[in-house]
């Protein structure tokens, strides 16, 4: 049964750089992020979009990245933890102890920053829902909301 | 002991691994890269009882870059940790939906997986023994007709050949005839549940190589490094020399990587080609439904107490669906018995506490080892104890709570050190609940109904009678230390609270502390494992002995430098110094790598800390009665909820989850609180909704995230924790230990409070909506 998977050279642009990288057309880009470019910090927990570990910004919106093929991804912006330059959300989640394996960790920066950035007035029900797309088993939330409100606040 | 006299311990000092995971920049298991690396994925079976009939590889053969594909036949030999009982692929036959049967190595994941996909495998199925009552019973079919035959690894596991029987432990303590005779009130109450999982969000992956010259290298998210050395070791007869295994961090665990499966496998993948780098990691459905699970249990629970409410009498059977294979299961049915009671003291005791094969996906380790599941039965029945006496069920508590001077079901005397304070817990949390008879039960103005639970917990760390730890410290010549030690990071912390205990001990700076994060079994020092909340305990006593050892050594070289005996002079700060004048001294970057004179000469060498510690004076259950230690200490705790409970439509919400939790000193006061926080959410959601759904042949109908519900950040309670510190004597600074102890008392705490809520008995888990909507209206039944 030789049949060979079609693939193709694309550009993808990823923490403000622009990456050539040949890929499968079947490949997300979980796949592409970790496997070809070594961004580790992409986490993935269940390759089925129920956990939000995988989570990356394309064009600012958090997408799961094993929900996205890399050829889809051409053309946007996207952005893993290794590109996220402001360290306001990662110091406050360090301050309230909102990491322990810190497995969940960068898909719970990203998404968090997200909301910063997208939705600044998001009362506590709406940053109750927006976290939801992402599991932790370790902390049982709680930091990792106190986190996030903490900055709201500040930024009101 | 008086917390100001310490200057790190009882402090809430940062974790020494948090600027790294803050920034995605921790590396788990399968973070390595490795060019060249081969790739294997496992075919699992879609039936939970069959024989193999036959395999069918050719189609798989077929895709391009297989590498290779093995079956049971490559190595037809049982392992397990405890009773040699499951050959690593299945052989002639399946015992579990999910078992792997085959794996394929190949170039790529992609093509392992292309290739798995396409093997055929033709089954002959056989009757599904579907719940451990059922596995008892005579008629049932036998799923291990070879038990007898299997080989016993440690003592204390006792399989009934020709049964389904992987494990019983028996406790007779006093009489139990005396006991009813003395009880004017009884209650018989039954609960039960099905597995469920441990689901930490890095699911479980292993790598192995064979290097030409024999060396075996392992790579594996686990909780044992040094227990996969053994295994590896005893079942595939190679040298624990010539094996190294790896563990760099861990994206939890929960018990669930105590385990040893991937690594057989990856060990035999890499065999097959020629000992090349094969990668084996767990897709979520696999990690799932191939991998071990949680526990199930049934358990029926008599109690027998005075008028006044003194306990007299307790029989107790506990049925554990130890799934397919025993693994861990039959250490967890041991683990019930000896702590069969919860806090409670009872001079009779009668218990049957039993590991059944089901064919169901095995069980393993899960955070408490049997605990959460014992204390839901036990906590159930208090509570139905307290009702029929008409009583307050913290006062019912209180009156009968274990204290110095009683003795466990196993017999063992408590004294002041050995056992937190349950009696003070339970004062504290009726203060922080505002626990009263009045507000118990409250109806709100919108026709809900708020209501209490509260649970008592207790547990001892059953570890092997030779557990062990070691630490080994080094100095840099900027006057650091780093510090070598095979606890491994699960998230729990326990890296930070190790370097915690070194700096007290040395007294010196948190940022002069330098942990190695990963574990690596060629240059660390062996531990038995990171579980059983034992390793600020076992590994924190290592690393108090490495201190003094480091101490001594300086001060013998300080001695020199400074010209006086060693014992005229201390450490601290950094520094080695004359008590009587702590101006004169050296500083220990002039003495950690040999002290220097003006001019050259150098004396002492290097300054190398070593240390070890293990438990003492263990001993195996007596196995008629249970007479035996089986751990070194108890710590003890109270859980409560409040839940809001709508019947309407038979929904709830957690409103408040409280712990007070007596684990002995509290080294790290805000990693403790996130331990409890921690273990209250996985504790609440395994109650709440976590389980296997089963269709009556065995097939697992939830094998995803989305379908295995766990519970979101929006559904969570408030969160209150406090701390009792009895001191364990020989504990680090005092210090027992308490990773798993915030699950332990969820599920009776939960349960308790809705069967107050709804007015009904509630006693399978978990309670789900539907659940109660069936217990109440009889519905769903
Ligand atoms: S791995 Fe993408 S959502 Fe879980
Ligand atoms: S910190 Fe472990 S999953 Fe969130």
């Amino acid at each position: 049964m030789e049949n060979i998977e079609t693939g193709q050279l694309i550009k993808l642009t990823v923490n403000e750089q622009s990456k050539e990288i040949y890929v499968r057309n079947s490949e997300t880009l979980l796949h592409t992020l970790r496997e070809k470019l070594g961004l580790m910090g992409v986490k993935p927990g269940c390759y089925n979009g129920d956990c939000g570990s995988c989570t990356v910004l394309i064009d600012g919106i958090p997408i799961n990245a094993c929900h996205i093929l890399s050829v889809e991804a051409v053309g946007y912006q996207i952005m893993t933890i290794e590109g996220l330059k402001d360290q306001t959300i990662p110091e406050e989640f360090i301050k309230n102890w909102a990491i322990q394996c810190g497995y969940c960790t960068p898909g719970f920066i990203l998404n968090s920053y997200a909301l910063v950035q997208n939705n600044p007035d998001a009362d506590d029900a709406a940053i109750d829902e927006w976290l939801e797309s992402n599991i932790c088993r370790c902390t049982g939330y709680q930091e990792i909301k106190e986190s996030v409100k903490n900055i709201l606040n500040v930024k009101r | 002991m008086n917390s100001n006299n310490f200057s790190v311990v009882g402090k809430s000092v940062p974790r020494v691994d948090i600027a790294d995971k803050a920034s995605g920049r921790t590396k788990y298991t399968n973070d390595l890269s490795s060019p060249g690396m081969l790739h294997a994925k496992l075919h699992i079976s879609d039936r939970a009882h069959a024989m193999i009939h036959s395999i069918n590889l050719k189609k798989a053969w077929e895709v391009s870059g297989v590498r290779a594909i093995i079956t049971g036949e490559s190595f037809p030999f049982p392992v397990g940790p405890l009773l040699a009982d499951r050959p690593p692929l299945a052989l002639k036959k399946v015992r579990y939906f999910g078992e792997p049967i085959a794996l394929v190595v190949a170039d790529t994941e992609q093509q392992a997986k292309k290739a798995a996909m396409l093997i055929e495998v033709v089954y002959e199925d056989l009757p599904v023994v579907n719940s451990p009552s059922e596995a008892l019973k005579s008629d049932t079919p036998l799923i291990h007709e070879d038990l007898g035959s299997y080989k016993v690894q440690v003592k204390g596991v006792y399989p009934v050949p020709n049964t389904n029987i992987a494990n019983l432990t028996k406790i007779r303590k006093g009489n139990l005839e005396a006991g009813w005779k003395n009880s004017d009130v009884k209650i018989d109450s039954k609960v039960s549940f099905g597995p469920s999982d441990h689901a930490a969000l890095e699911t479980r992956s292993a790598r192995a190589e064979i290097k030409p010259s024999g060396h075996v290298i392992v790579h594996t998210a686990s909780q044992g490094p040094f227990y996969v050395r053994k295994l590896l070791s005893q079942f595939f007869h190679i040298k624990p020399g010539m094996i190294t295994v790896h563990t760099p961090a861990v994206g939890g665990a929960f018990g669930g990587k105590g385990a040893v499966q991937l690594e057989f496998l990856a060990y035999l993948a890499s065999r097959a080609v020629g000992g090349k780098l094969v990668n084996l990691q767990n897709s979520r459905e696999e990690d799932l439904m191939a991998s071990p699970v949680h526990i199930g249990l049934e358990a029926r629970v008599k109690l027998g107490a005075t008028q006044e409410g003194k306990l007299q009498a307790a029989e107790i059977e506990y049925l554990f669906d130890g799934g397919a294979y025993s693994d861990t299961g039959a250490g967890i049915s041991k683990a019930a018995a000896s702590d069969c009671t919860g806090p409670y003291s009872i001079e009779n005791v009668y218990c049957d506490s039993y590991c059944m094969y089901t064919n169901h996906p095995y069980a393993t380790s899960f955070r408490g080892f049997g605990h959460p599941e014992l204390t839901f039965a036990i906590e159930r029945a208090m509570d139905k104890l307290a009702e029929k006496l008409n009583m307050d069920p913290l006062e019912l508590r209180l009156l009968n709570a274990i204290k110095p001077g009683d003795t466990t079901p196993t017999q063992v005397h408590l004294n002041a050190s050995n056992i937190g304070d349950i009696s003070a817990c339970l004062l504290r949390m009726k203060e922080m609940l505002n626990w009263n008879p009045d507000t118990q039960i409250m109806k709100t103005e919108d026709g809900k109904i708020r209501a209490k639970g509260i649970s008592c917990l207790w547990k001892t760390s059953s570890t092997p009678p030779n557990a062990t730890a070691g630490a080994v410290l080094t100095f840099n010549t900027d006057g650091s230390v780093n510090l070598s030690c095979a606890a491994i990071e699960v998230g729990q912390g326990t890296k930070t609270v190790l370097a915690q205990i070194l700096a007290e001990k040395m007294k010196m700076a948190m940022k002069d502390i330098h942990v190695k994060l990963e574990v690596n079994t060629h240059h660390d020092p062996h531990q038995w494992k990171t579980v059983a909340s034992s390793t600020t305990y076992i590994a924190g006593r290592a690393v108090m002995a490495a201190a003094d050892d480091a101490i001594t050594q300086l001060k013998k070289i300080g001695a020199v430098a400074l010209k006086c005996l060693p014992d005229d002079l201390e450490v601290g700060n950094s520094r080695v110094y004359v008590k009587d004048s702590p101006e004169y001294g050296v500083k220990i970057t002039d003495l950690a790598v040999g002290y220097k004179y003006p001019d050259g000469n150098t004396v002492g060498g290097l300054v190398l800390g070593e240390g070890s510690y293990n438990v003492r004076h263990l001993t195996p259950l007596d196995p008629e009665t249970g007479f035996g230690k089986p751990g070194p200490q108890w710590a003890v705790g109270v859980q409560a909820v409040e839940v809001e409970f709508n019947p309407e439509d038979f929904t709830y919400r957690v409103l408040k989850s409280a712990t007070v939790l007596d684990a002995g000193k509290v080294i790290n006061p805000q990693a403790a609180i996130g331990q409890m926080r921690g273990g209250m959410y996985m504790g609440l959601s395994w109650a709440s909704r976590e389980s296997f759904i089963f269709d009556g042949h065995g097939k697992i109908l939830n094998p995803q995230l989305r379908t295995y519900d766990i519970l979101r950040s929006s559904e969570i309670p408030e969160y209150l924790v406090d701390f009792v510190e009895t001191p364990l004597v020989d504990g680090p600074y005092g210090a027992r230990g308490m990773g798993e102890y915030g699950v332990i008392g969820m599920a009776g705490a939960l349960g308790n409070a809705l069967a107050k809520a709804c007015g009904t008995d509630l006693y399978q888990l978990p309670l789900t909506h539907e659940r109660i909507w069936g217990s109440m209206k009889g519905g769903g039944r």
